[in-house]
């Protein structure tokens, strides 16, 4: 089943690719995001969370994470445009869609042990 | 497909994740893995480790990666470290940021291993082309300068070869770059024991060394056989000779030679190959053209070598002038050759002849803007004064050996009077008696005019009154040569008697020929001259030596000389 959220065959390259590291990967990717999180929660300037985005959205992307790169690359590409309600809107939607997939990868830590 | 060579590879990434990621790919390829965090960290870890390449995120903290870029190719110099930026900047000023900074290709995010993998590879190899044209950049850089210093040595060597002549002489003005030499450009001049002047303007096939190589043996021949008092043309049969046999057989020397004899106010000429010479007549503003009449030296074997030189009449104020390749073949921007018709508007333009090397130059250089190096000119006139001689030969005996009481004889008949030249020959035995040798030069100038009548006037028959104009001259060594070509018969005959005399000795030469002879009285009760263009060079005679007297209708001359020993 394809998950619109998350592309399951760049967790299999990524599983492949990494091997035994692929557990040090997903933890540092989390611990990355939650700071991430913070900042951008913290921040008012416009130029700091167009750089967050930016950073958040590479890691997204190289995780499979779609979604959350396109939400990402949207607060990046329009944040000296919009309102401050719109982008407190949008920093709201990164932060559900993070807690949308972030079961997601602690499972796969587990599986990673199975395999 | 050949393996790729392990590289040692920085990564240069903020985000954590994704320098984990990348570093295991990359070390996954086979490389070694360096990291940083941000662009000051990477320019740190650069200096310290030297790596291969670079895979540099854009955007990162306390130094970004187009600063750590920029840093780093300072760094790397000639050297190419080739810069990958990692990116998801997808505007195209960004990406332009990026090549501006330094960086020689990008990789969007998400990282596909086999692009990655690609683009290591193409920037590895260009990595390794830079290093070689470096190293070999290097290498052409050392032979440059040992050819240069090869060239210098040649240079020096030759430059005391060349020296022994008289160039600086002031009746020859010349122009001729530094490093001529190595364009196969030579120029020569030396003074004949009568006080001719022999001038060549060569220019030998190819450059560089093989161009110089074959100078050196060539101006060794000119000046020994100037010394000796031998003529343009076995000057020019025994270069000829030379060269053929030394010079591989593609390569040969254009040349032009001239003889200028103030004595007979006339200059000959012989040339092979060489662009036009000229010959300036003051009087009527004539420019008289000296064209190539040979193949140049080295081509032809002895037997095929034409050796016929020509003779024109000279006044004191003409001058020859003589010009090397470079000059016609200048081109400019279009490849147009400067040529001769531009050549004779100089002249004709020209108004002051001293001016004449600066007008062609400045014709030259607005033609082309540009100087060549080949360009050698060179003007002879003929000088006024008998004294002007170069340095005296240097003999090597002490003079214990000198023979004071003696006599010779020689007799010379028919056909080889038609190559042979005993002058030189007869002037070495001559000058075995070291009292002689300070009057060298008279003592040739004479034997040369007693010879020269013998054999033009008396044996051959020539009428010296033909040599009042050009017409007649031209028609006299025709003459002389046609004569020359058919002669079977006759004969010179030169006695030689040395004894000593008081504290020195004396000389008493005699030459005889074959012919009718002449009306002696007659001539001799013409004023004495120093012009010899008719007559019979009796007024030579008799000024230089001592008591000449004709005898046997003329057919018999003969000529004393006399030296003190020195205290």
């Amino acid at each position: 089943m394809t998950n619109p959220h998350v592309d399951r065959e760049v967790l299999d390259t990524l599983r492949e690719v990494m091997e035994d590291g692929y557990t040090e990967l997903l933890e540092t990717f989390l611990a990355d995001s939650q700071s991430r999180l913070h900042e951008l929660q913290d921040s008012t300037s416009v130029k700091v969370l167009s750089d967050v985005a930016h950073s958040f959205k590479g890691s997204a992307s190289n995780m499979g994470a779609v979604r959350l790169a396109e939400l990402c690359q949207d607060l990046e590409s329009n944040a000296k445009d919009k309102s401050p309600e719109a982008l407190a809107q949008l920093v709201a939607d990164i932060h559900s869609e993070f807690a949308e997939v972030r079961p997601l990868y602690e499972s796969e830590k587990h599986h990673a042990h199975i395999h | 497909m050949q393996a790729q060579e392990p590289l040692t590879i920085l990564i240069a990434e903020d985000s954590a994740a994704d320098r984990l990621l990348l570093s295991t790919i990359v070390r996954r390829q086979g490389h070694q893995v360096l990291t940083a965090a941000n662009g000051a960290e990477a320019v740190e870890t650069f200096k310290e480790q030297q790596p291969d390449l670079v895979l540099m995120d854009a955007l990162m903290p306390v130094m970004d990666g187009f600063e750590a870029a920029r840093q780093i190719k300072a760094l790397a110099g000639e050297a190419l470290v080739p810069i990958i930026f990692l990116t998801s900047l997808t505007e195209s000023e960004a990406l332009a940021r990026c090549l501006e900074a330094g960086g020689d290709d990008f990789l969007a995010k998400p990282y596909n291993q086999v692009i990655l993998a690609a683009k290591i590879k193409a920037m590895d190899r260009l990595r390794r082309l830079q290093a070689t044209v470096l190293q070999q950049r290097d290498l052409i850089a050392r032979h440059h300068d040992y050819l240069l210093n090869e060239q210098r040595v040649a240079k020096a060597v030759f430059d005391k070869v060349a020296h022994s002549g008289c160039l600086s002489a002031p009746n020859i003005r010349y122009l001729q770059s530094p490093y001529a030499l190595f364009n196969g450009d030579l120029l020569l001049a030396a003074y004949t024991p009568a006080g001719d002047m022999h001038v060549m303007l060569g220019d030998f096939t190819g450059h560089g060394l093989p161009a110089a190589v074959g100078a050196m043996p060539l101006a060794e021949v000119f000046y020994g056989m100037t010394a000796k008092g031998y003529g343009l043309t076995e000057t020019l049969r025994e270069m000829n000779a030379k060269l053929k046999r030394i010079l591989p057989v593609d390569m040969f020397c254009c040349a032009t030679l001239l003889c200028l004899s103030f004595q007979s106010r006339s200059v000959e000429v012989w040339n092979g190959g060489m662009p036009d010479g000229y010959l300036h007549r003051m009087a009527s503003g004539e420019r008289v053209p000296l064209p190539a009449r040979h193949l140049p030296l080295g081509i032809l074997s002895a037997q095929a070598f034409d050796d016929r030189t020509d003779v024109y009449p000279m006044a004191v104020d003409d001058r020859v002038f003589l010009l090397s390749d470079g000059v016609i073949d200048t081109c400019d921007a279009n490849d147009q050759l400067f040529g001769v018709e531009r050549l004779q508007q100089v002249f004709a333009a020209n108004r002051e002849p001293d001016r004449l090397f600066e007008d062609i130059e400045r014709a030259l250089r607005d033609f082309r803007g540009q100087a060549r190096d080949d360009v050698s000119m060179v003007e002879v006139s003929l000088l006024e004064s008998l004294q002007a001689h170069g340095a005296a030969p240097i003999y090597s005996d002490s003079g214990q050996s000198s023979p004071l009481y003696w006599s010779a004889s020689f007799e010379f008949r028919g056909a080889t009077l038609r190559r042979f030249n005993p002058l030189p020959f007869l002037l070495q035995l001559l000058l075995e008696v070291h009292g002689l040798r300070p009057q060298s030069g008279a003592l040739y100038s004479v034997l040369a005019e007693l010879y020269s009548n013998a054999l033009e006037h008396g044996v051959l028959g020539l009428d010296s009154g033909l040599k009042r104009d050009a017409t007649g001259f031209a028609r006299y060594y025709e003459m002389r040569a046609a004569r020359l070509e058919a002669l079977q018969d006759g004969f010179v005959r030169v006695h030689l008697q040395v004894q000593p005399q008081g504290e020195g000795g004396q000389l008493v030469i005699r030459v005889e020929d074959s012919g009718k002879g002449f009306d002696v009285a007659r001539i001799m009760e013409r004023p004495l001259d120093n012009v010899r263009l008719s007559g019979r060079g009796i007024s030579l005679i008799r000024q230089l030596g001592r008591n000449a007297s004709w005898s046997d209708q003329g057919r018999s001359a003969s000529v004393e000389f006399f030296w003190e020993i020195e205290a």
